[in-house]
């Protein structure tokens, strides 16, 4: 069934983005940076798999450096906003009371911004760049994590093996790195796959808006927004770029649902996509 | 149900509270003068001072902080640094046009998301359930600012059917709302496959099977008007993906609404209208949520007990 093949396609996918990420300076047939005014907006042709854009860099080069771009964000992010969650999320669900109100309270404010707004505002503050981009991602991206992280650890930490775990007189810290963090981790690396998709279209979208990486980056974003600008004239200078990012995000999320149903099954029969249940959420796209 | 909303109303005031604190101490810690941005750098020191004493900058932190807070409890958001305007006009200004375009995006959305999470429900992991899932997988992945372009191309210039960029009848409306509203559509579409799958399973249908009633007015009638209570939450939740989505909806198709104005005060380091504009949105989200909450509330009367 095609079903069960979707996540195998989707970490091809996923691996064949990297791959070409990682080989850019051996793969790419130019420059990124280069200029070539003359030939500017060129459509493919064998020289150019891609065609040129409105400085005539070459699209495939640019679009290969643009991974690498991309996915060191997304990882950077990920890392950061899952570790800091997880840790403010078991903490919170194993200790309670006043530390954990606060955390509540906190999350609630955080979440009356919807979307991209809170990164918006962030970067607007702290101006665009590559570096702010990935702080106010991490900002948005932890309070999922951390929801996850509390809601899990609450109904673990109740468990008679955890109770037997305290009572033989191990210290708070080793129950939790012992006996609840390996048994919450499951939803939790779902999650992460889900946000590397969601990350993947803030970090667009941002350069999209001329938030994120500065103008005439070879930053999928910025490239897309580069060829928003020439669409009449050259339509291939944003096909290409948004391609990419809808089949990378599309193979994280084939990724993710497969994951899903091996390591958490009661969720399959919800039916649950990033962004869809209160549990696990990506920030669903709308990029 | 009173009791319920009071309770609701509460809470919101907390949230109010921290959000626009949160707002406020994050635009005064930009670098940078507004002054300064206001009047260039050549201006005399003397009008610097005499602006900065107009716009309350000479004095500490906590008492510009007091000062806002009085002034938006009395619907004074300031003024523009820029067209020197009261900002919360330019915001009312710029609003409808959103509010159309997500209004808009939410009709696309019920549209197609009802037909379609209905028709993969009837007749789970089949043919057209795989189908339709598909489909609302590959919206949720599209981002709007790839559809948007890839709409324009296609009904605006090949076919010449539509118009763009720019805000006018019905139909510059439709390319849009069909960017903002795609995935939205996917998203939707899944749950009500979900929650219809759910209900399906339900005593009450295997009643109303059993009674001999067309299986057509089992699903409409029977399970779908139950499957749909959840989704009211969703539905809700979504409006938060309208509201951010617009953002960058509006500038693929330069819709002169509230994302438009948010991304202009940005770009022309307009502090107050940004701040303005952060702060009215989620305004709006949080108080959405609420109303989900009251609705849901009423639809389920079981909610109010928690």
């Amino acid at each position: 069934m095609l079903r069960d093949k979707l996540p195998w396609i989707g970490a091809g996918i996923i691996a064949f983005f990297i791959f070409c990420a990682a080989a850019a300076p051996w793969m790419a047939p130019c420059d990124p940076y280069a200029i070539n005014l003359e030939e500017r907006l060129a459509p493919p042709s064998a020289a150019h798999l891609l065609g040129l854009d409105a400085n005539g860099g070459d699209v495939l080069s640019r679009l290969l450096y643009g991974g690498r771009i991309s996915f060191t964000v997304a990882v950077l992010v990920v890392f950061l906003s899952g570790g800091l969650g997880v840790g403010v999320g078991l903490l919170s669900g194993y200790y309670g009371g006043v530390p954990d109100a606060i955390l509540m309270r906190v999350v609630d404010v955080l979440l009356a911004f919807p979307g991209l707004l809170l990164a918006i505002a962030l970067v607007a503050v702290l101006g665009p760049s590559v570096a702010n981009v990935v702080l106010a991602l991490t900002v948005m991206g932890w309070i999922s994590f951390a929801r996850l992280a509390r809601g899990q650890t609450l109904s673990i930490k109740q468990r008679e093996y955890v109770l037997a775990a305290k009572i033989s007189g191990q210290s708070d810290l080793r129950v939790m790195r012992v006996h609840i963090l390996p048994n919450i981790m499951s939803p939790i690396i779902v999650q992460g796959v889900f946000s590397v998709a969601g990350v993947i279209v803030s970090e667009a979208s941002l350069g999209f808006l001329g938030l994120g990486a500065p103008p005439g980056s070879p930053s999928w974003g910025v490239m897309l927004s580069e060829g928003k600008q020439v669409l009449l004239e050259a339509p291939h200078v944003s096909f290409f770029p948004g391609l990419t990012i809808m089949l990378v995000v599309l193979a994280f999320n084939f990724l993710g649902d497969g994951l899903r149903d091996r390591l958490d099954p009661g969720a399959r029969s919800r039916g649950r996509v990033q962004g869809e249940d209160a549990e696990i959420e990506a920030e669903p796209s709308h990029g | 149900m009173i009791a319920y909303t009071i309770r609701r109303l509460l809470l919101l005031i907390p949230v109010a509270l921290g959000v626009v604190t949160l707002v406020f101490f994050l635009i005064h810690m930009t670098p940078g003068d507004p002054v300064e941005i206001m009047l260039g750098d050549n201006a005399l020191s003397a009008d610097k001072a005499a602006l900065r004493r107009d716009l309350g900058l000479d004095r500490p932190i906590h008492e510009q902080y007091v000062h806002y807070l009085n002034g938006l409890l009395h619907g004074d958001m300031g003024i523009s640094l820029q067209s020197r305007k009261p900002v919360l006009d330019e915001i009312l200004r710029s609003f409808p046009a959103s509010f159309e375009l997500m209004a808009g995006a939410m009709a696309v959305a019920l549209l197609t998301a009802a037909p379609l999470g209905v028709l993969a429900a009837v007749k789970p992991f089949g043919l057209v359930d795989g189908a339709a899932m598909l489909i609302a997988l590959i919206g949720v992945s599209m981002p709007s600012f790839w559809l948007g372009p890839l709409l324009i191309l296609l009904f605006a210039i090949r076919l010449d059917w539509l118009p763009v960029n720019e805000r006018g009848g019905f139909n510059h409306l439709i390319l849009p709302a069909l960017t903002l509203g795609a995935s939205i559509a996917a998203i939707l579409s899944r749950m009500i496959r979900a929650s219809l799958l759910d209900a399906l399973q339900e005593e009450y249908v295997r009643t109303a099977r059993a009674k001999g009633l067309f299986e057509r007015s089992v699903i409409l009638k029977h399970a779908l008007r139950n499957a749909l209570i959840p989704i009211v939450t969703v539905v809700g939740l979504q409006v938060g993906g309208l509201l951010s989505g617009a953002i960058i909806t509006e500038s693929v198709f330069d819709w002169p609404g509230l994302g438009s104005l948010l991304l202009d005060g940005i770009y022309a380091r307009d502090y107050t209208l940004v701040q303005g504009c952060i702060l009215f949105i989620a305004t709006i989200y949080v108080v959405v949520n609420l109303l989900t909450d009251i609705v849901y509330g009423w639809a389920d009367p079981r909610v109010r007990l928690r």
